[in-house]
C-alpha cells in the first residue's frame, strides 16, 4: 500500500504521550515523520507518511486519544511560467523536491518528495512557489 | 594579428554566410579543432546572462497634464521614483520599495513589491498607478495627480542600468551559527550552502576579460530587445590573473552601464524579484556578441567552466565588515556540479543566476545575428581594460578638516 500523508494535530494534554510508538508496535504501521512541532503542554502538529494494513485502525486509535487527523491537503505548486530556473530554492529545500537537472541546469520540482515546509515560498526571489489548499 | 574587421563581419551577416556560435558551443569547437582553425571559421561568439542586477532602473517622461504639475514627489504603484529632474521626468530604481513597506521590522522582511516589479509590470503592458505631488508654481500650478498609465501612454521609457553584467561574483557562504538573509539568497549556518551568481562560461565579461571588443556603443541583447553599452559600469575595476590551474583565468571586477528602449523589451527578460530580508530588485537578461577579431579574442571566449574561477566569501563576517579575506577560489565546473569543498567540508551549491536562461539568451542573440537583422557596432571607445589599473576607493568616515 502506498504511504498516505496525514496531518496530526495534538491537543496540549496528549502532546507528551508516545502515541507514535503505539502506531508502530500495536498497529504495525510504517511511519515517516516529515515535519513535527511538538512541545510538552502545548498544542502540536505533525506531518507524516503512514502505511500498513492496519492504517484505518491506527487512525481510529489516534482519534480515540483526541488527536485530530486529516489528510495532507496543503500542497506546494510551482508556477511554471514564473520560474526562471535560477536555483535559489534548491539548496534550501530540505527534502530534495527542488533540484537542478544536469547538464540542462534547469530547476525541477518533484511534488511527491515535497513535505510542504514552505521554505521555498519565501526563498524564491520570483515568488514562483505557491501554497495550494 | 587581426583576421577580420567589424565591417567584414557585418557584410557576412548581411549576406547570411557568417558563422555565429554561442560561448558554450565555442568551447568544444576549440577543444576539437584548435584555436587557429576555429578562429578562421567563427565570426562571432554570443554570450548571455540572466541574473538579479540591483543597479538597474528606468527613466521616463509621463507627459504634461492640464493644468501642469511639477513632480516633486512621484510614485508608481506606490513605489517612490526620483523627483529631482524636470517637471515630468523621473527615474525609478529597481530596489525602491513603497514608503509603507514593513522593510526588515520583522526580520526577515519579504519585500514583495518594489521598483523591479513596477518595471516588470510596465514592460508587460499592465496599468500602473502614477501619483504626482507638486508644490505649485506659477508655471506648474497643479498640486496633485493620481492616474493610471501603461507603457504605451508614456512618452519615453528607457531602461538605464548603471551597473550590470558583473564580470564575476563572490560565492557566498555563511560561517556563522544562524541563517543569513542576503542578496545572495538564504545562507544556511555553518557552511550549509554556497550560492553563486554568474553564468560562468556564458558570462559576457568573463569571455572578453581584457575588453578587446566591448565598449561604448556595443549593440547588445537587453531585456529581450536591443540595447547598448553606454559606458563602463560603476565600480568597473577589472583585473585578470591566472587561476589555480595552469591556463585557467580568474577575472573579476568588470561591469557595464547599459541602456535601451523599454518599449521593445519583454517581461520574460526583465523580472521583478524579492530577496527575503534584503530587498527588491530586477532580474535582467543581457547578451553581448563578441566579434572574433583575432585568435587572442577567441582564446578567451573559449575558456570553459573548468578554467574560470570565482572567490568564496563569508557573508557572516568578511563581506559585511568589508574584510578582503576569501576562502579560496573554486571553478565554475565545481560550482555547477552541485557540491564544492570548503575547509574540508562538502557544501551544496546553488545559483542566483539562471544558467539555462543565459543559454537561451546566447541562442536568441545567435539567431538575431544569423537572421541579418542585428549587426555588430564597433565601439566608439573600448572600456578600460585591466591594464588601466582602476581600483576601488573605500569610503572613509571623516570630518571636513580631514579631507
Amino acid at each position: 500500500m502506498t504511504p498516505k500523508k496525514v496531518v496530526l494535530r495534538f491537543p496540549a494534554e496528549v502532546s507528551d504521550k508516545p502515541l507514535i510508538y503505539y502506531l508502530v508496535k500495536d498497529y504495525n504501521l510504517m511511519v515517516n515523520i516529515l515535519k513535527a512541532n511538538i512541545n510538552p503542554h502545548k498544542q502540536g502538529t505533525m506531518i507524516m507518511e503512514l502505511s500498513g494494513d492496519k492504517f484505518d485502525a491506527g487512525i481510529a486509535f489516534l482519534e480515540s486519544r483526541g488527536v485530530n487527523v486529516q489528510p495532507l491537503s496543503e500542497e506546494i505548486v510551482r508556477n511554471e511560467d514564473r520560474c526562471i530556473s535560477c536555483g535559489a530554492c534548491t539548496a534550501i529545500c530540505p527534502s530534495g523536491a527542488l533540484f537542478v537537472e544536469r547538464p540542462a541546469m534547469t530547476v525541477r520540482f518533484d511534488g511527491g518528495k515535497c513535505v510542504v515546509c514552505q521554505l521555498c515560498t519565501r526563498a524564491c526571489p520570483i515568488r514562483a512557489m505557491e501554497v495550494k489548499f | 594579428m587581426s583576421i577580420r574587421t567589424y565591417a567584414e563581419i557585418n557584410a557576412r551577416l548581411r549576406k547570411g554566410n557568417a558563422v555565429v556560435v554561442t560561448a558554450e558551443e565555442v568551447v568544444s569547437m576549440v577543444r576539437e579543432q584548435g584555436l587557429t582553425e576555429t578562429a578562421r571559421q567563427v565570426d562571432v561568439v554570443t554570450t548571455g546572462t540572466f541574473a538579479p542586477m540591483c543597479s538597474s532602473g528606468v527613466y521616463l517622461n509621463f507627459g504634461h497634464s492640464a493644468p501642469r504639475v511639477k513632480g516633486h514627489r512621484i510614485t508608481l504603484n506606490d513605489v517612490p521614483a526620483y523627483g529631482g529632474l524636470a517637471a515630468v521626468d523621473t527615474y525609478l530604481g529597481a530596489t525602491a520599495v513603497p514608503e509603507d513597506d514593513p522593510l526588515n521590522s520583522t526580520h526577515p522582511g519579504e519585500f514583495r513589491y518594489g521598483g523591479g516589479h513596477v518595471i516588470h509590470d510596465l514592460v508587460a503592458g499592465k496599468p500602473v498607478k502614477l501619483r504626482v505631488i507638486g508644490y505649485g508654481t506659477d508655471c506648474y500650478p497643479r498640486r496633485e495627480i493620481e492616474t493610471y498609465v501603461t507603457l504605451d501612454d508614456l512618452n519615453e521609457v528607457v531602461l538605464f542600468n548603471p551597473r550590470n553584467a558583473y564580470q564575476n561574483y563572490n560565492v557566498a557562504v555563511n560561517l556563522g551559527d544562524s541563517t543569513l538573509y542576503t542578496y545572495m539568497g538564504v545562507l544556511k549556518p555553518r557552511l550549509g550552502n554556497a550560492h553563486y551568481s554568474t553564468s560562468g562560461q556564458l558570462s559576457p565579461l568573463l569571455k572578453d576579460p581584457y575588453f578587446r571588443t566591448i565598449g561604448i556603443g556595443t549593440r547588445i541583447f537587453l531585456g529581450g530587445g536591443i540595447g547598448y553599452v553606454v559606458w563602463n559600469g560603476t565600480q568597473h575595476f577589472p583585473s585578470v590573473r591566472e587561476g589555480p590551474v595552469k591556463g585557467s583565468v580568474f577575472a573579476a571586477g568588470g561591469t557595464l552601464t547599459v541602456l535601451g528602449d523599454l518599449k521593445q523589451m519583454s517581461p520574460q527578460w526583465l523580472v521583478g524579484a524579492s530577496f527575503l530580508g534584503y530587498g527588491a530588485t530586477l532580474v535582467v537578461g543581457i547578451g553581448v556578441p563578441i566579434p572574433i577579431l583575432d585568435e587572442e579574442v577567441l582564446r578567451y571566449t573559449a575558456l570553459s567552466d573548468a578554467e574560470l574561477y570565482a572567490p568564496v566569501m563569508d557573508y557572516n563576517k568578511a563581506y559585511p565588515q568589508r574584510l578582503s579575506e576569501t576562502l579560496g577560489l573554486v571553478s565554475y565546473a565545481e560550482l555547477k556540479s552541485g557540491t564544492i569543498k570548503i575547509n574540508g567540508q562538502n557544501v551544496p551549491t546553488a545559483s542566483m543566476s539562471s544558467y539555462s536562461k543565459a543559454r537561451e539568451i546566447a541562442g536568441i542573440l545567435k539567431e538575431w545575428l544569423l537572421g541579418g537583422e542585428f549587426l555588430l557596432s564597433e565601439p566608439a571607445q573600448l572600456l578600460p581594460s585591466p591594464h588601466a589599473g582602476l581600483v576601488g576607493k573605500p569610503l572613509e568616515i571623516k570630518g571636513p578638516k580631514e579631507c
